[in-house]
């Protein structure tokens, strides 16, 4: 960044702040297509904001322990720094964020430290049902962290580097020159993993509502809650954010991100209305199945064909 | 029942095992002062539009909790939802009649919710005790034991009147007049004095926070 240390915090404070809200929205618009679904109105769009600012209203809050009171702060810093090395806007000075040579590895690596350090946390509350969530999800994580792997593999085959911002850089030049087009088996693999990414149904074995209550963060409340209820809309659109850079091309105005991180939301929500939940080894054995074939199928066509 | 002052004394925990007492807490409850004026009021929007209920069904009320979840009344529409854990619940709907068994229970759980929190009494069981009114095993008035912010009465009260409740609840969240938490703190000792006559085998602490 060319920019002064001062303008780069303020920059990124700015996006972050963009982004949580976006992120949240869109949360709120799931709710809403979901409650459609059902034949029902839905809360407001907004609700999830609501939610937060009543969550850290709350005037009491009970710890129980450090790991505890750590996990929803990894959880948010696995967020934030998942979102911060992704560029948002392509080629915008505010919404750039930061950028390095291997940043994507970075990136892959922060995906997952937001799930071990909640892990950590939530293990620690003692709760047997935040075991249980916590179990499948590690293990449900492993399974869909290897279709994307493979998926990256092939990309930086393709493309020659890992930097996100060159890959982006890459598909500038009209629809066909997108991942989507130019590597369909990578960008196949990625998105079934994304649907396990984002954790709806039928992949929505951690947060199994009416099964194990709410997984997790069962014993998490008040102003705890709130923050990983603001990492949930964050990180949500970091993950939208990093699909749209890797495979749709990016996005070079706020017009084309709104658009392009909104319908690929909706992949997950249109596939979450309309499917049940999978048990957790039906979950783990889906991932490492055909989503895995074809993933190796993008590494071998783009390495040797 | 109104003594003002807040006692600071710690808990005996009395019910516990003599190797079990250090592993919880003796602390009590605290009542908490609002914020300045024009903060609490924000917050108080807020809290009125995200009211996250209890989902326990404590009685034969609960049945009615069902159909206003669903499609038909549809209560997400006011920023209502059910919660599965009473750390995360800021409602808690008494579904009618409350036998022995579950008062144990349901003080568990109203204690475990953070503040400020609400309890919606639900049918005539919950105020005198309705036609379980000489029951053996049944509480009769339900603000002997929680401090309760709203009735809402019949047997059962249909989702509409359920509604109707969690409206008028909203209205007085908005206005500030709902305050069961501190209530509950400062007559700590005349609450736990009813608890425990009701409540035989207290084999938990006094307060779980």
């Amino acid at each position: 960044m060319e920019h002064g240390l001062f303008i780069s915090i303020i920059y990124a404070f700015i996006s972050l702040s963009v982004a949580t809200i976006w992120g949240l929205l869109l949360g709120g618009i799931a709710l809403k297509v979901v409650a459609r679904a059902h034949g029902r109105f839905g809360p407001p769009v907004w609700q999830p904001i609501i939610d937060i600012i009543k969550n850290n209203a709350r005037r009491t809050s009970i710890s129980h322990g450090i790991m505890y009171f750590l996990g929803p702060v990894f959880r948010i810093a696995g967020g934030m720094g998942t979102f911060l090395f992704i560029p948002f806007i392509f080629g915008s000075s505010v919404f750039g964020n930061f950028s390095f040579a291997g940043d994507l590895f970075l990136v892959m690596y922060f995906i997952f430290f937001g799930q071990l350090g909640m892990a950590l946390g939530a293990g620690e509350s003692g709760h047997p049902y935040s075991a249980i969530g916590v179990a499948r999800g590690l293990s449900q994580m492993t399974a869909f962290e290897l279709p994307f792997a493979l998926s990256v593999i092939s990309l930086v085959i393709q493309y020659g580097t890992l930097n996100i911002t060159s890959i982006v850089a890459a598909q500038q030049g009209g629809l066909l020159s997108w991942t989507l087009f130019t590597n369909p088996l990578a960008t196949i693999a990625a998105l079934i993993s994304l649907q396990g990414m984002n954790m709806h149904n039928p992949f929505s074995i951690v947060i199994a509502p009416q099964e194990i209550p709410i997984g997790p963060p069962t014993e998490y409340h008040s102003n705890f809650l709130g923050l990983l209820q603001t990492n949930r809309g964050l990180f949500n659109i970091a993950k939208l954010a990093l699909f749209m850079n890797l495979y749709f091309g990016g996005a070079t105005n706020i017009a084309v991100m709104i658009l392009k991180t909104f319908l690929l939301y909706m992949l997950t929500i249109f596939i979450g209305a309309s499917f049940p939940r999978f048990r957790t080894e039906q979950s783990i054995r889906f991932f490492l199945g055909v989503p895995t074939v074809i993933g190796i199928l993008a590494v071998i066509v783009i390495a040797y064909l | 029942m109104d003594n003002k002052e807040i006692n600071n004394t710690k808990l005996a925990n009395e019910g516990l095992s003599e190797q079990d007492r250090p592993l919880f807490c003796d602390a009590r409850p605290q009542s908490y002062k609002p914020l300045g004026k024009y903060v609490e009021k924000f917050l108080n929007w807020a809290r009125a539009n995200s009211l996250w209920i209890l989902g326990y069904g404590t009685g034969c009320g609960a049945i009615e909790l069902r159909p206003l979840m669903t499609a038909r009344f549809d209560m997400f529409r006011w920023g209502l939802a059910p919660r599965p854990t009473p750390r995360q619940a800021g409602v808690f709907v008494i579904g009618g009649y409350m036998s022995v068994k579950t008062l144990k229970r349901v003080i568990r759980s109203y204690e475990q919710m953070q503040g400020p929190k609400f309890v919606i009494g639900l049918g005539s069981c919950t105020i005198n005790g309705g036609m379980y009114w000489d029951s053996y095993n049944t509480i009769n008035r339900l603000d002997h034991y929680l401090p309760v912010d709203i009735y809402i009465t019949g047997c059962m009260p249909r989702p509409e009147a359920l509604i109707a409740g969690f409206n008028k609840l909203k209205e007085m969240i908005k206005a500030g007049e709902t305050d069961g938490q501190n209530e509950y703190a400062r007559n700590f000792d005349w609450y736990k004095a009813n608890q425990k006559k009701i409540v035989k085998d207290w084999n938990m602490p006094d307060y779980n926070w």
